[in-house]
């Protein structure tokens, strides 16, 4: 266990898990409401999202952070995810839609008369846990294979990237791909034939959304703790003396992309149903630049401040958008430009310089930052 | 099996008694030289870097190679690491690996190793974990993901901090070593991978007089050992060094020989060395 982290740090993750995982879903449940300890379905709904939204974060950083490939198009695995996901829900609602009909509401109103053939596994939650991991996973790999093959880098990696998420976004805007076109999947009913928006379904959606956060951020600290993870800081910053070593990159590079691709689309299976909508806007390359904008904010190569900084980020939307909603994209392009110039490390720069004013060593922090643990 | 018995890589049938076990792994120079240049020629837009250049290095050789700015040294060291592809002329690496033809990573991966003129260790890394990462293992993605250092490879990392003077530096990011040290931990990268064959390209450029002697010193120790192929400018240097120079001159061989021999050769005299 120390291997990964030191004892305080565990003990940190551990405080903060009970908090979010436990304490907050029994306040949801067992306080009544109208309490004032009682934690509204709002909250757990808006940090349930959150915790999804920090998992991309982190996968962010495994491919920017630590191995500097910047993805624009992170997105994209995400809404598969989510798609995929969505695809079960939509057979869920069985004959409970507008139209009464053994097909979603959007095929009746296209006038379909049986299921397209990709949605043939639909009904089947285990088929649908499959393409959750395999259809953003397959996308990543074959897109991955000749785009790193190619030897595209930096910019035009970040560009192509983001012209692959808008032309996915344009093609599941047709109605006749047959994803709902920009409706997209909504009017959830059930999940494994239980409610969907039953507190109890609410809770656990929400508890798994946590655990998976906590699994993937354990998961992300192996990955560059180990050897390969000082390979990955080592592609940042010297591909081609790594390749003179007799590393293969490309494989290096793969491998780190396509599970960051996995990673997000697992978090956009569980982002889904708890905001019980999934549309092609998910794809646009706006949503995708937030995600690397999360990464930047929290800073990179820390997989906590990714994390940080996609609770910091959204927590900010999610007032802004309301006080001040057209006002929101301006102070996102503030805060990037800001975060650039000023704290190019991020909030947990920001905390480390702090501390070290502080009089602590920054030892530790430097430790976390990058280190690899001494094999 | 087929009933002519082939030798790996030569396609040749080999008669009873003559055969030896070939490791398609490894380098074979039983029956010769270890590096095998011949008649290369590299142009760059009609102007030829190297023009009929050949070169043998014998194992466990320590080489000297001189020139002039623009003789094609560098671009010597790209064809025999497979960076550059010659236009015409063959390299042979032992007997059996064709120089021309294999891809940069394999040709590392077989065992020739490469210095460039400029350090470049991976400065945000300690100099352990440069070590580490240069060490001659299974660089394939699981492994390397899976990977945790036997004793032999933590003494063989101990033995090379020992060789290249950073003994107690291991911890140190690499970024904030002298660019001596810089120079050596290079060197100490090469030393980890085993290789058959060192290209050193330029090792002392930049390094005050006392770095210089000891690296002149590391490279002695090295010979017998490893067979060893320096690329320098530094005339103080190669003296101290060498026993066998090459000296370039428009891309191929002008003079050949012991150092005091080739200072004394007219030809050599008239473009490289002056007066």
């Amino acid at each position: 266990m120390t291997r990964f982290f030191p004892l305080r740090v565990w003990s940190a993750i551990f405080a903060a898990a009970a908090l979010l995982i436990v304490v907050l879903p029994l306040l949801h449940l067992a306080v009544p409401p109208g309490h004032p300890l009682h934690v509204s379905s709002f909250w757990i709904t808006l940090l349930g999202k959150f915790m999804c939204y920090a998992v991309v974060a982190l996968a962010m950083d495994l491919i920017w952070g630590y191995t500097g490939i910047l993805s624009l198009g992170q997105g994209l695995f995400f809404a598969l995810g989510g798609y995929a996901f969505g695809m079960y829900l939509m057979r869920q609602i069985g004959r409970d839609g507008v139209y009464k009909s053994d097909l979603p509401d959007f095929m009746v109103f296209l006038d379909w008369k049986e299921l397209p053939w990709y949605w043939a596994g639909a009904d089947s939650l285990t088929w649908t846990l499959f393409l959750v991991v395999a259809a953003p996973g397959l996308l990543a790999f074959v897109f991955g294979f000749f785009a790193f093959r190619s030897r595209i880098k930096g910019v035009y990696f970040s560009i192509i990237t983001q012209a692959l998420t808008f032309a996915a976004m344009l093609a599941f805007f047709r109605n006749d791909m047959g994803f709902g076109g920009n409706n997209g999947f909504t009017d959830f009913k059930r999940i494994a034939g239980l409610p969907i928006t039953s507190p109890e379904m609410r809770t656990a959606l929400y508890v798994l959304s946590g655990l998976y956060l906590l699994a993937a951020l354990v998961v992300a600290r192996w990955v560059v703790t180990s050897k390969l993870g000082r390979v990955l800081t080592a592609i940042r910053d010297q591909e081609s003396r790594l390749m003179f070593l007799g590393y293969r990159t490309l494989y290096f590079k793969l491998f780190v992309w396509t599970l960051a691709a996995v990673m997000s689309g697992i978090a956009g299976a569980l982002y889904v149903p708890q905001v019980g909508i999934i549309n092609p806007s998910e794809m646009s390359p706006a949503n995708s630049i937030e995600i690397a904008i999360w990464a930047a904010v929290g800073g990179r190569g820390t997989l906590f401040g990714p994390i940080l900084g996609a609770f910091a980020v959204n927590g900010a939307k999610s007032w802004f958008t309301v006080a001040y909603p057209e006002y929101w994209l301006y102070f996102l392009g503030l805060l990037f430009v800001l975060v650039t110039l000023l704290l190019p490390r991020g909030l947990m720069g920001l905390a480390e310089k702090l501390r070290t004013r502080r009089g602590e060593p920054a030892a530790e922090a430097r430790e976390l930052r990058l280190r690899a643990v001494k094999p | 099996m087929s009933d002519r018995p082939v030798i790996h890589g030569l396609g040749g049938p080999a008669g009873a008694g003559y055969g030896h076990p070939v490791d398609p792994d490894r380098v074979d120079t039983s029956h010769g030289p270890i590096l095998y240049l011949d008649d290369i020629t590299v142009s760059f837009d009609g102007f030829k870097a190297l023009n009929k250049l050949s070169l043998v290095i014998d194992r466990g050789e320590l080489r000297c190679i001189i020139g002039p700015n623009g003789a094609g040294k560098t671009t010597m060291m790209d064809v025999i690491t497979g960076k550059t592809r010659p236009d015409e002329g063959t390299a042979f690496f032992g007997q059996t690996f064709d120089l021309t033809r294999l891809p940069e990573t394999e040709i590392a991966r077989l065992g020739i190793g490469r210095k460039f003129q400029k350090p470049t260790v991976f400065e945000n890394h300690t100099v352990f974990e440069n070590l580490e990462l240069a060490m001659k293992t299974d660089k394939r993605v699981k492994p390397t993901l899976l990977a945790r250092l036997s004793g032999a490879q933590r003494d063989l990392i101990a033995r090379t901090l020992k060789t290249i003077r950073l003994e107690g530096a291991e911890d140190r990011l690499a970024g904030a070593l002298s660019h001596g040290q810089k120079q050596w931990l290079e060197i100490g990268m090469l030393l980890v991978q085993e290789p058959e064959l060192i290209l050193l390209d330029e090792p002392v450029a930049g390094m005050t007089d006392a770095e210089t002697a000891h690296t002149a010193e590391l490279i002695l120790e090295l010979e017998g050992t490893h067979s060893i192929v320096v690329v320098e400018h530094d005339m103080d240097f190669v003296g101290q060094i060498a026993r066998k120079v090459t000296v370039l001159h428009e891309g191929s061989v002008l003079a050949e020989g012991g150092m005091q021999q080739v200072q004394a050769n007219e030809r050599v005299i008239e473009v490289y060395l002056g007066r």
